[in-house]
């Protein structure tokens, strides 16, 4: 059976996987800072990943010396009977980065590829198509580059109607097309995005999902936003990649997933998403997240973190860009919902519900007073001290709320909110602490008595710890003066405000 | 004053009913008193509520960007079981003159799909899509086409979403070559042969027809003593029969099978070795 590859515990430990994962994560986080974040997807079928292992896939077979690659060419060439067995040999010796490139160096080897791939040998085609889908995975874009004369073939038969050559095709072509601009650059003038978009009305959920991937793939290319996206949208792909990822709690999750992804390459990367937006993006989006919040279960089922970030991630871009007033106030029910589900295994999330909830009530006071009544303030502080870009998001919307005025900051105040963010004042980061200070300030504005509440609890003594902090030194200050106002003296808070007014 | 920690709470203080509150609908908000107008932060105090916008390199994407990434890559554990792929027991495939034989259901789809799906009623002959197909259709079999194509530009590019149509087949290649980037070397064209293996059920439309392009080119062609390409860049037809040392055909055959889209090869290359292959694989389909 053909599936993506995925991690197998066979001869590993849970530690030894451990280990591996936190390797792959840095790795993974270094190459995002260097702007190079790619990944490739592997089809392969599991008996062939088991042919030569005793421990599953992950064990790759040692490279062949030139000699011994040219032998399995000229065994794939030869018109024998076991023709397919060499070409068999072939794939599995291709998973070797080192014989992929001793490979395409062989004369004539991409193009025996080719024909076999374009033969009308069922089985030799797929088999052809297996050995190219192994080149498309290595990491050396000459690999990459070797297979361009075969690009236009494969996307003729995503037009095909073998479900399993097809979904070969688009891996293929979605590895393909991040490894190397050239392809990329042969792939659209040759359309790409129109047998993608006739694609992606496939009745087959493997096929969507595979368009899907080679979509995201292409979208992520430094010249997408000049390239790309504007041809895209230009199709009728937004249409179709708005539906299925809208339709992905009940059924193809898996399309919704990279169709999801698409949207927030798009979205984040494009200044103008009027197209979107006139699409109903905005609704669509939100009515998915309110139905997954109100149907899911305790725990989250696998996988479904990968939908929920993008989608959380387009609305809160969309909403930045659009002048959309009165968001559906449910939304923050549907956020503390997914929170509470994806807190624990998946915390990283947290910063796309906190982002969505700035956005949100960051001008609409509405949100903010839902907020409120709704009685959400509680879980909100309980992530004051979730992770360092947590602790901002959250003063950042609690100043948004605080903000709002008088009665907004009383209700802040009636939760312990002075005495948690006395101990965010010793925080290392100036960012959070600086947001700090500023919520602090509109507590004071509009609620002078906090500020007496404040140096009760010994608050001046944090405020004055940054003083010498150049960043904060003058808010601290100026907080600092707030607070040794004497009870009852018209404070400068007062005066601010009727200055102000 | 405990210095703060970051810490991950277990659960969320979360009210009762909010579930029921995201199906029934929100009750009316609380008469709040109308917030006083925005009014800009008084220094040295920033603050100014806004909805951000984030680009892709915003380090608060990192996280979710990492965890798209592990997933890609396949290093989440559990993610989709892999379903095993029912056996079942041989089967042939049922289009007559097509003894496959097959041991599972995705082999034969992908035997049919390959082979029968997008087969030309008139000639036989096999394509990768219905578009080419439909293509090959008109350009073969529509008496009308050839009269039209007289008159104005008939030749439609193979290219789906590409709406230019030209004169001949040749100002189709030049651009699908230059405009679409197709490989200089890639075979749409082919003059419409005359059969010589009188065993093959050639349309009579076919036969003798002097219709100047095929939209497919053939890979598996076994006939006898075809002529196919002349053109030395053809030469590398890869079922150039006169290299075949496979058996002949036997009779039976029904319909032929190619590939629309057969990268022509360079001179010198083993092609007796493909046509040996096709022969054998023909023994197996046949």
């Amino acid at each position: 059976m053909w599936a993506r590859r995925r991690a197998r515990r066979g001869g590993h430990s849970a530690e030894e996987l451990r280990v591996r994962r936190r390797e792959r994560e840095a790795a993974l986080r270094r190459a995002r800072r260097q702007q190079q974040l790619v990944s490739k997807r592997l089809l392969r079928e599991d008996s062939a990943a088991q042919e030569g292992t005793q421990d599953g896939g992950d064990v790759v077979p040692d490279p062949l010396s030139e000699d011994e690659v040219l032998e399995l060419l000229r065994g794939v060439q030869r018109g024998s009977e076991d023709r397919r067995r060499w070409l068999g040999r072939l794939r599995w010796a291709l998973q070797n980065e080192d014989t992929q490139q001793k490979f395409v160096r062989l004369d004539g080897s991409i193009r025996t590829l080719t024909g076999l791939f374009t033969s009308s040998l069922a089985e030799l085609q797929l088999e052809a198509a297996r050995c190219l889908h192994e080149l498309s995975h290595s990491s050396v874009p000459a690999v990459a580059e070797a297979c361009l004369p075969v690009t236009s073939y494969l996307l003729t038969y995503l037009s095909g109607h073998s479900l399993e050559l097809t979904e070969l095709c688009l891996y293929t072509l979605g590895n393909l097309v991040v490894e190397s601009e050239a392809v990329r650059k042969q792939l659209l003038p040759q359309g790409i995005i129109p047998v993608l978009a006739s694609c992606i009305q496939s009745p087959h959920e493997a096929v969507l999902e595979g368009v899907g991937y080679v979509l995201s793939q292409l979208l992520q290319a430094k010249e997408a936003p000049t390239e790309i996206i504007p041809l895209v949208l230009d199709s009728a792909l937004p249409q179709h990649m708005l539906q299925l990822v809208c339709s992905g709690l009940k059924a193809a999750m898996g399309a919704a997933v990279e169709f999801a992804w698409c949207l927030h390459y798009i979205i984040c990367r494009h200044k103008d998403n009027e197209l979107l937006l006139a699409l109903g993006a905005v609704p669509a989006l939100t009515s998915l997240l309110l139905d997954l919040a109100a149907q899911i279960p305790p725990e989250a089922p696998e996988g479904l973190e990968l939908l929920v970030c993008p989608v959380l991630r387009c609305l809160s871009n969309l909403l930045a860009q659009t002048d959309c007033h009165g968001p559906d106030r449910r939304l923050l029910i549907a956020l503390f919902l997914i929170l509470q589900c994806f807190l624990q295994q998946h915390p990283f999330l947290i910063h796309e519900c906190l982002w969505l909830l700035n956005n949100l009530t960051a001008d609409d006071p509405s949100c903010c007073s839902a907020l409120l009544s709704l009685d959400l303030l509680p879980a909100l502080l309980q992530l004051l001290t979730c992770s360092q870009m947590g602790t901002v998001l959250v003063l950042t919307v609690l100043c948004n709320v605080a903000e709002k005025g008088q009665f907004q900051c009383q209700q802040l105040l009636q939760q312990p909110l002075l005495a948690q963010l006395l101990p965010l004042l010793t925080l290392p980061d100036p960012e959070a602490v600086g947001q700090c200070l500023e919520l602090l300030h509109l507590l004071f504005l509009h609620c002078p008595e906090a500020a007496a509440e404040f140096t009760r609890q010994g608050g001046h003594q944090a405020l004055e710890q940054h003083q010498g902090t150049p960043e904060l030194q003058e808010r601290a200050q100026a907080l600092l003066d707030m607070v040794r106002q004497p009870p009852g003296a018209p404070s400068a808070c007062q005066a601010t405000l009727a200055a102000s007014s | 004053m405990r210095p703060a920690r970051l810490a991950l709470p277990a659960m969320l203080p979360l009210p009762p009913r909010l579930r029921l509150l995201l199906r029934e609908g929100l009750p009316p908000l609380p008469q709040a008193p109308p917030s006083p107008p925005a009014s800009l932060p008084t220094p040295p105090f920033t603050f100014t509520p806004r909805r951000l916008q984030l680009g892709p390199q915003h380090p608060l994407l990192e996280d979710g960007d990492v965890h798209r990434h592990l997933y890609l890559q396949g290093v989440l554990t559990s993610l989709e079981e892999v379903a095993e792929r029912p056996k079942v027991s041989e089967f042939s495939c049922h289009i007559s003159g097509c003894s496959q034989v097959f041991d599972t259901l995705e082999g034969y789809e992908h035997h049919y799909n390959t082979l029968h799906r997008n087969v030309c009623s008139f000639c036989k002959r096999s394509f990768p899509s219905g578009n080419l197909l439909d293509i090959h259709i008109l350009e073969w079999h529509d008496s009308l086409f050839q009269i039209m194509a007289e008159k104005q530009n008939m030749y439609q590019c193979l290219v789906e979403g590409c709406t230019e149509k030209f004169r001949s087949s040749k100002d189709r290649k030049d651009h699908l070559v230059t405009v679409h980037l197709y490989p200089a070397d890639f075979r749409f064209d082919r003059p419409k042969k005359v059969k010589s293996g009188s065993k093959h059920t050639n349309s009579p439309v076919e036969q003798g027809s002097s219709v100047p392009m095929d939209v497919s080119v053939e890979m598996a062609e076994q006939s006898q003593g075809n002529a196919m390409e002349t053109g030395p860049e053809e030469s590398m037809e890869i079922s150039q029969p006169a290299a075949s040392p496979g058996p002949s055909l036997p009779e039976k055959r029904l319909y032929k099978s190619r590939s629309v889209l057969w990268p022509q090869g360079k001179r010198g290359w083993d092609h007796s070795s493909f046509s040996a292959l096709c022969s054998m694989a023909w023994a197996a389909l046949c």
